[in-house]
């Protein structure tokens, strides 16, 4: 069994063959001859495949799908393999070598960074997981994704996204962590846009992408400081002692997390981000991408540990995310998106419980959740499939007899969600309960209320598409079998997951605090209150609650709250005016200071410079410029167009800097 | 006055004087002949300098092949329909000022360097000197310089199509 | 050193071309111009020197020259297909 560990680097190089293999021959006519057809043209989600110009067996396109799930199907055995034989860390080069890096403090400490893996429990849960459901999701995506175009890329880009992701969490210290990071956010941004041709699309990835980086931004900057810290990255080589710059590290760290995981006040991204296709929202919430914050946290435990302030932050974000999420998922009228924002939600609880120092109750949900997410995205993906891209509630309904499969799973997977007892939803919310209790009785009551929403949004999402009889007016049918199938294999997950509590934290070497019973029937208690009141509202099969009114407060919530128009006014009204203003005053105040600094040649440059372009600049430009003159006014003229003004500038500065020579040497 | 002094001055007045012509005609045709003069006459200095290889490949490559090049677009471009128009730009006293005023800050760093005692040449042939030093000390750029020409093909290619 | 005040003098007219006329070709050949000055310094200095490093970045020079003429050419007759001109000040599409 050592043969797996001895090969460990192999586990993330299976998906990235796949996703090579895709990007560079992807395009050969065989493998994909629809690509010049792309995306669903009239408008709606999914093909629905009754187009005929799309023949989804011409040529090799049919091997795509099998052969990159191959490759995840391999990665994970790999994984099995690897984590049943033990623990390693496996250093195969030296990717970074001694760079001198000016700490905070003055000192000097280098960055030496190996392209390592390390195999913990930790990491060990999140291989498994990520290629298991990866696995799952690849196979679904083959029957999902038959008639759309570009199947070359979406595949390859899958493979990418699971790739980035075994980085992440194998990464055996920060600097290849961030590696993993960034690039789950590239291929979530390249898999959100996948129907480019959509410019909702568009815009959803290039917001997903934006939003990341902010905190991405954070997690740099807490890598920097971990560095000036503890002069190391490596993981393993780190050792926690208190420091006054510590918490600003973990704090740093917490807002890459925030970012990732779709924290407040980061979250709009994810539920615009279901503008990608289903199975590329059920990866991204279940296994990958939204658990990386997670994971960097549980990975961070011992720095979290000595900087129990910053928990306390993370704790009451996740309190707040968790409860605002669920009331929002509660009023939306898309399918997907009451399952966006539950995750938001759900991700909120983990937060939550990484604040209180229950970590391994935090990644202990973070698997039933994979489970149960994944397998309510997947049947989701396969009601919106079997309804030729409708995802609006409101035109569902009576599914049950039409869909047994789908309904069966689907139930289950909201069930687990909801927390009802026995399910695996149940047990890592009660874990997470506890802990909460243990810590705070207002963090515990924000869980027991996110609990009770939960358990009703899932009520009406499943009474709203199954319940009652069916609103729209479509044909409907049961999907093919390479899509339940995955959703019958997840429903294992769903059922059993949630018993192995005890085993897990045991794994993980944590102490859980002992169930106590009153919180155990308060969690299923609050689960049926909210399980039997979504009946009430919703079991009349009418299709319509006070969730689902035009009221204010309703509306509020269905847009996420105001943050994205708070974003629109401050963000980018703001960077789009201001930020030019501050441009243009760094441009007068910097650039022209440097020219003015280089000395009499400089500040004859400029004279002569701003006097030449004068001539240049044409009337149209007078009259188009007035608008945008403020906030451009010296670096416009250098932009004449004029190739000539530009061989001036050249040769003004050939002689200024022959001019600084001579000075300097004089 | 030596041989060679004569010659580096006939020479240099071919350089300049060409070059001179080469700026001012108002024919695109008479400059492309001036700038062959000019471009003689640095091959020429090339030679008193001892750079024989740089002689011939100046002659080859400058006046067989990029003049030659210049020659026909001018004719396919009919250059020659333009003589009558204003010639130089409507500012010319800036870039003559900008001109002037890098000539004196150059002239004056130039009169200002102190060069290290002159060297002797190897006693071996100039060829073989440029050969060993280009194809072992500067391999790499040689390579490079290899793809930077195949790149400029593609692209010159590419640009003259009739659809571009 | 005479060959660098003849380097300089060829620099200049060189440069003064580039900056006053408005014929793209003549710029062109100006370039070429300069060029051609600086491989002129290059040689001298490499002769002071004793040895060919000069000579062989002069080599290289003229490999870009060759790559420069060309796509500038190129441009010029794509150019002109579009604008019916070859006056550097009426084209100023560069801007912005």
């Amino acid at each position: 069994m050592s043969m797996f560990l001895d090969t460990l680097w192999l586990i993330p190089v299976f998906p990235l063959l796949g996703a090579a293999l895709m990007m560079l021959l992807g395009r050969h006519q065989y493998l994909d001859p629809q690509e010049a057809v792309g995306p669903a043209a009239h408008g709606h989600h999914h093909d629905g495949g009754h187009d005929q110009d799309l023949r989804p067996r011409q040529g090799l396109r049919w091997l795509i799908g099998p052969l990159c799930s191959g490759f995840v199907l391999l990665s994970f055995l790999w994984s099995l393999g690897a984590v049943l034989a033990g623990r390693r860390e496996q250093v195969l080069f030296t990717w970074v070598a001694g760079l001198p890096f000016p700490a905070f403090d003055g000192r000097t400490v280098t960055l030496t960074a190996d392209w390592g893996y390390l195999l913990d429990p930790v990491s060990a849960v999140m291989i498994l997981m990520v290629t298991g459901i990866g696995f799952l999701i690849h196979v679904y995506s083959i029957a999902y994704m038959a008639h759309d175009g570009g199947l070359y890329r979406y595949f390859g880009c899958l493979n990418l996204f699971v790739f980035f992701m075994l980085v992440l969490v194998l990464a055996n210290n920060y600097l290849l962590l961030f590696v993993g990071w960034e690039g789950v956010g590239l291929a979530s941004y390249l898999l959100i846009g996948f129907y480019f041709k959509r410019k909702t699309a568009t815009d959803a990835a290039m917001k997903a992408f934006l939003m990341n980086r902010v905190g991405d931004a954070g997690y740099l900057l807490g890598l920097l400081f971990l560095l000036s810290i503890f002069g190391t990255l490596r993981f393993t080589a780190m050792e926690a002692a208190a420091h006054p710059l510590l918490p600003w590290a973990t704090g740093l760290l917490l807002m890459g997390a925030v970012g990732k995981s779709a924290q407040i006040p980061l979250f709009p991204w994810l539920p615009d981000a279901m503008e990608g296709p289903t199975p590329v929202s059920a990866l991204m919430h279940a296994a990958t991408m939204v658990t990386a914050g997670v994971y960097l946290i549980v990975r961070a435990e011992p720095l979290f540990r000595l900087t129990p302030e910053v928990g306390g932050v993370a704790a009451g974000l996740g309190a707040a995310t968790a409860v605002a999420a669920a009331l929002m998922a509660l009023t939306q009228h898309d399918i997907k998106k009451v399952l966006a924002y539950s995750t938001v939600s759900q991700l909120g609880l983990m937060f939550l419980a990484l604040g209180v120092g229950a970590y391994w109750a935090a990644l202990f949900h973070v698997v039933t959740h994979a489970f149960f997410k994944a397998q309510l995205f997947l049947g989701a993906g396969s009601v919106i499939h079997a309804l030729d891209g409708e995802q609006d509630l409101r035109r569902m309904g009576g599914l049950r007899r039409r869909m047994p499969q789908t309904y069966r799973t689907m139930v289950l997977g909201a069930l687990a969600l909801a927390g009802a007892p026995g399910l695996a939803g149940f047990f890592s919310k009660d874990s997470i309960l506890t802990a909460a209790w243990a810590a705070s009785p207002a963090l515990f009551a924000a869980g027991l209320l996110t609990a009770l929403l939960t358990a009703f949004y899932m009520g009406r999402l499943c009474l709203l598409v199954f319940g009652g009889e069916y609103r729209g007016g479509r044909h409907v049918h049961e999907s093919p079998k390479r899509m339940t199938v995955p959703l019958w294999v997840l429903s294992v997950g769903s059922l059993g997951a949630g018993w192995l509590a005890g085993p897990f934290a045991a794994w993980l070497g944590a102490s859980p605090e002992a169930h106590s019973w009153s919180i155990l029937a308060a969690s299923a208690l609050v689960a049926m209150v909210g399980l039997g009141g979504a009946y009430r509202v919703y079991g009349g099969g009418a299709g319509e609650g006070w969730a689902d009114g035009g009221g204010g407060m309703v509306r509020w919530l269905r847009g996420g709250g105001g943050v994205d128009g708070l974003y629109a006014r401050v963000v980018v009204r703001g960077l789009a005016r201001g930020g030019g203003e501050w441009l243009a005053a760094w441009d007068r105040g910097v650039i022209d200071g440097g020219v003015d600094g280089a000395g009499w040649l400089g500040r004859r440059l400029g004279a002569i410079s701003k006097w030449n372009d004068t001539w240049v600049v044409d009337g149209l430009v007078r009259l188009t410029a007035f608008s945008v003159k403020a906030s451009s006014f010296p670096v416009r003229y250098a932009q004449s167009g004029m190739a000539q003004s530009y061989g001036v500038v050249i040769v003004l500065s050939l002689a200024a800097m022959a001019g600084w020579y001579l000075w300097r040497s004089a | 006055m030596t041989l060679d002094t004569l010659f580096f001055y006939a020479f240099t007045t071919l350089t300049l004087g060409g070059a001179a012509l080469a700026v001012t005609r108002p024919s695109a045709v008479h400059a492309a002949i001036a700038l062959m003069v000019s471009l003689l006459g640095v091959a020429g200095l090339y030679l008193q300098l001892t750079a024989e290889f740089l002689f011939v490949a100046q002659i080859i490559l400058y006046i067989g092949g990029i003049l030659l090049l210049f020659l026909f677009v001018i004719m396919l471009v009919n250059l020659d329909a333009g003589r009558g128009l204003r010639q130089f730009h409507r500012r010319w006293t800036v870039g003559a000022a900008v001109t002037a005023v890098a000539g004196v800050v150059l002239a004056v760093l130039g009169s200002r360097v102190q060069l290290p005692p002159a060297q002797r040449m190897p006693e071996t042939g100039n060829v073989e000197l440029v050969a060993d030093t280009l194809l072992q000390d500067y391999l790499v750029p040689f390579e490079v310089v290899s793809l930077l020409l195949l790149v400029a093909v593609v692209g010159s290619v590419l640009l003259g199509r009739k659809r571009a | 050193m005479h060959y660098v005040a003849v380097s300089l003098v060829l620099l200049l007219i060189g440069t003064a071309g580039l900056l006053l006329r408005r014929n793209i070709v003549i710029i062109l050949m100006s370039i070429e111009l300069i060029l051609n000055a600086v491989n002129l310094n290059l040689v001298a200095f490499a002769r002071h020197h004793g040895n060919a490093a000069g000579q062989v970045f002069a080599l290289f020079v003229i490999a870009v020259a060759v790559a420069e003429a060309a796509v500038g050419l190129g441009i010029l007759l794509a150019l002109y297909r579009n604008r019916e001109t070859v006056q550097v000040d009426e084209i100023d599409l560069l801007k912005w």
